[in-house]
């Protein structure tokens, strides 16, 4: 932080209060505050009952006072521990002047009680209780947060731990629950992106970056570098929509100067659930001189591994476990991607002791290989203005496309490569006929659609942008295997094909080039099994949630990581299975909060095969 | 300025409707940009310069309101010429809207020109800014115009903003002493601090110059062909 020359005010802003907080709206004065959140941040509630009020609490994270919403009056929402094999009742009264909802997010229940308004249910109207109840049938780290408007930025989120049948005790077990607030009106950020897309960037190239740059590389290079991404209207430094500039990022509820602390003592072991419950960023999480160990990511328990660094996407857990020896403090640092601000907290055997916070890193601009160029220099065509030519082109790159999409197939299963057939379906643009995986459909022609990438890599081994550098062990998927070998079967029945297309200057964010507004649902058999392949055709970073069943991530050599929520980054395509096993309405979308506003969400409805058809009527 | 006040009331009555999510009725935006808003500091005195436009709508469907003008600020305080225009634009490619609409001038001295009005605006390669208008008007007249504008950043606050405007005219106007062909060039550099985004003061200077029988015509009535004014003012937009 000591690098960049930031006024008190500003930091003060950035790095938020130190006390304070979410329960000033619950009277309690710092010593309480401390006292009631010095553990997880938020209370705890445990058994399988549950009573929860939503409504607005008054919070002071940067100085000014500013609304939140709430769960029984705390940001974050109270802790819930489940334990597996109950059935739990979840009893939600909704104070709020508007409809409200939760969704559990990552948990396996009938799809009437999974939260989502105008697919599961109808939501909560103001004033009412809706009582949720339904089997726990899974274990470990996952979260709850509203599904309605921008409730969940304002703060409806909270931690969910259930624990398993054959508990697995450590000494010590802590939530680490991050965030990103801001004081603004959520529905104004919005509409403020929607005039001007880059609005909370401060990270533009200046004209002094421009004349360092003919200085080093030369004129000619330098011209050459910029040429795709003026071509392109792009910007290398785009790397985050919603920024610092507005967001302080949050650790459990506290700001970086709150200092949320855990306690600990040298030699024992320690579990820390992270949780990305943010709505727009993405957190490089790491313990300077301390490594972590993997063991369950999205609450699925992983074969271990050693890591040092992890790049969190929005919606997903980690749980790790640490074992410090030694008799000091350290900092839990989570950089967001843009390396606008951080979250922070102190592992300490000592509450009076801390430990030093890191600099920020400098932002790491874009590479071709982020704009799914591959190296490719040279844009032409890709302006989307010439169509003869880009059908040409991209009729070029179907030969090789396939080719590359066997090969990744071969990967996948280390075995010879399996047809499987892309779904098609005349009613569902979603659904055209299609070649190849890169091939981009006719929809994808439009004003919303502002870069497609021509060569999207299989990317999984890659930390992405600004990790790719590290002298440290960066985890990435294809580190990762779920325990005990694959949950399910590695062949698929079909294969739908969805790329992640959006238009950054108008602030459009689609699926296909189609947004929510304009689409049909996407059906599911019940009990099949599909393989979903997504292309990355936007420069940004997008975390894909299916609600109601397990994405199983293909990480190669026959291996599946089973997963809630993945990560893809620009320029990559990656394919996961789903076994179509509960029947219903699903949401199926971008977990950044304000793409999914914007159309990057499609329901999914699981049907019977016999009934398939009818629900596009 | 009865243009201004309609534009304002329009603005304000278009509220965008509140957002919710997983319903599928596209939400609607208002933006206001005061691009300049400025005194120049002419050869016949002080003169105040407006660059306004608004717009309401949707991701691909937007109404389009704009009104540039000047007002000589001394001697009683004349408006010299002004215009407003309404268009209905429509996005038909990544970084281009088509707008169809109407133009009217009004001049306190000359009759009100009025003209239908198809143009293009959009961001051009290399992050230009740009718009080019065709107005047809009564009695066969006809206007091109176009205008492109680039934000060079000095740092991610102090940005210089060159721009340029230029007309051609298909026919003649007697009346209103314009010529037939390149009447005019006006060339801008601003410079713009902003305190936030929404709100930067600016200096500049603002050269402009008249061509052809355009010029011509002023000269004979005694007038300057070309003109370069310091120019201070803000830039507001929300």
């Amino acid at each position: 932080m000591d690098s960049f020359p930031i006024s008190t005010a500003r930091r003060r802003f950035v790095q938020g209060i130190a006390l304070g907080g979410a329960a000033l709206g619950l009277g309690l004065s710092p010593r309480q505050l401390l006292a009631t959140q010095s553990q997880t941040g938020a209370p705890e509630l445990s058994g399988r009952h549950f009573a929860l009020t939503i409504g607005n609490t008054g919070v002071n994270l940067t100085g000014r006072r500013a609304n939140a919403v709430t769960v029984n009056g705390t940001l974050p929402a109270p802790t819930l521990r489940w334990r597996q094999g109950d059935t739990v009742t979840l009893a939600v009264t909704n104070h709020l002047a508007h409809t409200t909802s939760i969704h559990w997010h990552g948990i396996l229940l009938p799809f009437q009680m999974d939260g989502v308004p105008g697919i599961s249910f109808a939501g909560i109207a103001p004033g009412e209780t809706f009582t949720y109840r339904f089997p726990v049938v899974q274990s470990g780290t996952y979260w709850y947060h509203s599904h309605s408007g921008f409730q969940e930025q304002r703060g409806l989120y909270g931690a969910l731990v259930i624990d398993p049948e054959q508990p697995d005790p450590v000494d010590r077990d802590y939530v680490v629950v991050l965030s990103d607030w801001t004081d603004e009106d959520p529905d104004h950020l919005y509409a403020t992106l929607k005039k001007l897309s880059d609005y909370y960037n401060f990270n533009e190239r200046t004209v002094f970056d421009t004349l360092r740059d003919f200085r080093e590389k030369g004129v000619a290079q330098t011209l050459q570098d910029r040429r795709m991404w003026n071509r392109m209207r792009m910007s290398s430094r785009d790397l985050a929509d919603v920024t610092g500039y507005t967001y302080t990022y949050l650790t459990n509820g506290h700001t970086p100067n709150g200092n949320w602390t855990a306690l600990f003592q040298p030699g024992e072991r320690i579990k820390l659930r992270f949780i990305n419950s943010s709505a727009m960023t993405f957190f490089d999480i790491r313990i300077p001189g301390l490594d972590m160990t993997v063991v369950a990511m999205d609450g699925q328990p992983v074969a271990p591994v050693r890591f040092h660094e992890c790049r969190l996407g929005v919606a997903e857990t980690l749980d790790v476990i640490v074992t410090p020896t030694e008799n000091r403090a350290y900092t839990l640092f989570a950089q967001s991607i843009d390396r606008s601000g951080f979250a922070r907290g102190t592992l300490t055997p000592n509450p009076a002791l801390s430990a030093a916070v890191p600099a920020m890193d400098a932002p790491t601009p874009l590479t071709p290989r982020d704009m799914g160029m591959a190296g490719m220099d040279g844009m032409d065509g890709m302006d989307g203005m010439d169509h003869g030519q880009m059908t040409t082109m991209e009729s070029d790159h179907h030969a090789m496309a396939s080719m590359d999409h066997n090969g990744m197939h071969e990967m996948h299963s280390g075995q010879a490569p399996r047809s499987v057939p892309f779904a098609t379906d005349a009613h569902n643009p979603d659904l055209p006929p299609r070649s190849s995986v890169d091939q981009h459909a006719r929809s994808e022609h439009g004003p919303g659609v502002d870069m497609r990438a021509h060569q999207p890599q299989a990317m999984l081994d890659d930390p992405g942008f600004g990790l790719r550098e590290r002298d440290w062990k960066v985890l990435t998927y294809a580190d990762l295997e779920t325990a005990g070998g694959a949950p399910d079967s590695l062949t698929a029945d079909r294969e739908i094909v969805l790329h992640l297309t959006g238009n950054m200057e108008r602030y459009m964010w689609s699926f296909n080039g189609i947004k929510f507004a304009d689409s049909v649902p996407l059906e599911l058999y019940l009990g099949e099994r599909v393989r979903i392949t997504l292309v990355n055709d936007t420069m940004m970073t997008h975390p894909i949630h299916l609600h109601g069943m397990w994405s199983d991530l293909e990480v190669g050599h026959g291996k599946l990581l089973r997963k809630h929520t993945i990560t893809v980054k620009p320029g990559e395509k990656l394919s996961y299975l789903v076994r179509a096993d509960a029947e219903g309405g699903w949401a199926y979308h971008c977990h950044l909060l304000y793409h999914m506003e914007a159309g990057m969400f499609r329901e999914v409805r699981v049907v019977k095969a016999a009934t398939h058809g009818e629900a596009n009527g | 300025m009865k243009i201004g006040l309609m534009l304002a009331t329009a603005v304000t009555t278009l509220i965008a409707l509140p957002v919710h999510a997983m319903d599928k009725t596209e939400p609607r935006f208002t933006r206001v940009l005061i691009d300049q808003l400025e005194v120049r500091d002419a050869d016949q005195g002080m003169v105040g310069a407006w660059d306004a436009s608004a717009w309401y709508g949707g991701d691909i469907n937007k109404l389009y309101l704009a009104s540039e003008g000047e007002r000589l600020m001394e001697h009683g305080g004349e408006t010299e010429s002004f215009e407003t225009r309404a268009a209905w634009s429509h996005a038909f490619s990544p970084f281009w809207d088509w707008k169809l609409g109407a133009r009217r001038d009004w001049q306190p001295d000359h009759p009100n020109r009025d003209w239908a009005s198809v143009g293009l605006q959009g961001l051009a390669p290399y992050w230009f800014e740009t718009s080019l208008d065709l107005f047809i008007g009564e009695r066969g007249l006809s206007n091109l115009r176009l205008e492109a504008e680039y934000d060079l950043l000095l740092t991610q606050r102090l940005i210089l903003a060159p721009e340029i405007e230029t007309n051609l005219y298909g026919k003649e106007d007697t009346d209103l002493g314009v010529g037939a062909g390149l009447t005019d060039i006006e060339l801008g550099l601003r410079l713009r601090y902003e305190i936030r985004r929404e709100f930067a003061p600016y200096i500049g200077l603002h050269w402009q110059r008249q061509f052809g029988d355009t010029a011509g015509f002023t000269r004979e009535r005694g007038g300057e062909v070309e003109q370069t004014t310091l120019v201070a003012g803000f830039r507001i937009w929300f």
